[in-house]
């Protein structure tokens, strides 16, 4: 497990130098998990141990967002002031988001599906 | 034990990150726990819930925030080596995800302008402030990238981090049932859709679902991230020309 962390984050700090070094727009995590996924493809896929670390942690993906998610309390004042823009835009626009996403990738995956059989 | 002595113990303990720490970890269990007992039903969202707990803990304690975070920032700093961790399950759905990379370009581009802009517009139309407005756009992305351009757009890093979370916990409760409603029910699909609304925690509810949803989402959150920080500081001073 301890060999499992230690490379996550070894690859996460690979992707801050990368960030750092080249001034991307992209998070130093989300560059770490495109330089896993390259280093998974070359060796052929995860060992046991970081199968089954990465398993655990990505099952407790809703757990590391608590912290920031209680960061709400510092802005009750602007979040009542406006809280008619800001729910009915965060609402509509969310389902929308779903459904755009969500339909165009069906529909156009749907016919591929059709094409081939 | 008397009154006093028990608000001295209270007074040492609410001080170190020993005490925040364990309550973010005990809140999380008791609302996985609700969460499972409610048979996995989305609107028992385990970070809602846990959220729920622990500001009403904070507020009857009188604690402070940045207080609170001494200790719960152990469990924030999970969030790096957890996106790392995202990898496995990409690799896993490797092939049918380059197999579809025409149709997953084509959703990452519709459903990325539409969330963002869409929030922008509704806001905006129902008369929210500058900030607010810079604040909301990029909403549906990963916390980090989305704080970075609000405060490229004028925003407030820290609000976006609650819109950002507040979005999550939206997308996490309506994806499935709203999707099925409108005829998608394939894993690519809703695993998509949950990434791209909802960054990590559609991501979460995707992988209740199953493995395959999750690698969906994963890829479509990544990408999503990727897109938005490309383009929204490009597209969104234009759209803010026709509201003012």
């Amino acid at each position: 497990m301890i060999q499992a962390i230690a490379l996550l984050l070894t690859f996460q700090l690979g992707g801050e130098a990368l960030r750092a070094a080249l001034h991307l727009p992209i998070p130093g995590p989300v560059i770490g998990m495109t330089l896993l996924l390259t280093w998974l493809v070359l060796k052929g896929g995860p060992g046991d141990a970081l199968r089954n670390t990465s398993g655990t942690l990505l099952q407790h993906l809703s757990l590391m967002f608590v912290p920031a998610g209680t960061g709400v309390m510092l802005h009750a004042g602007r979040l009542t002031d406006e809280a008619w823009p800001i729910f009915i835009a965060l609402i509509a626009s969310t389902v929308l988001g779903l459904l755009a996403a969500g339909l165009t990738l069906h529909l156009l995956t749907r016919h591929r599906a059709g094409r081939t059989q | 034990m008397n009154g006093g002595t028990m608000s001295e113990i209270w007074v040492y303990l609410s001080a170190q990150p020993l005490l925040w720490l364990t309550l973010t970890l005990a809140a999380y269990l008791l609302a996985l726990a609700l969460h499972r007992r409610a048979g996995g039903h989305p609107a028992i969202n385990p970070v809602l819930i846990s959220v729920a707990l622990l500001v009403a803990l904070l507020l009857l304690t009188d604690t402070p925030y940045p207080r609170y975070f001494d200790g719960a920032q152990f469990v924030h700093f999970l969030l790096g080596p957890t996106t790392v961790a995202l990898a496995i399950p990409l690799h896993g759905q490797l092939k049918r995800l380059l197999s579809m990379a025409g149709p997953l370009t084509i959703a990452l581009v519709v459903g990325s302008l539409t969330a963002a802009l869409s929030a922008y517009a509704i806001a905006a139309l129902m008369g929210a402030s500058a900030p607010t407005l810079a604040s909301l756009a990029p909403k549906s992305v990963t916390t980090p990238i989305a704080m970075g351009i609000a405060e490229r757009l004028g925003g407030l890093a820290s609000l976006t981090a609650v819109f950002v979370i507040l979005t999550g916990i939206v997308g996490a409760i309506f994806a499935s049932g709203l999707l099925a409603r409108a005829g998608v029910r394939d894993e690519a699909s809703v695993g998509f859709a949950l990434g791209l609304a909802s960054h990590g925690i559609g991501t979460a509810r995707a992988f209740q679902l199953s493995e395959q949803t999750g690698a969906f989402a994963a890829l479509a959150m990544g990408l999503n991230g990727l897109f938005t920080a490309l383009t929204l500081p490009w597209i969104l001073p234009m759209l803010a020309g026709l509201f003012n």
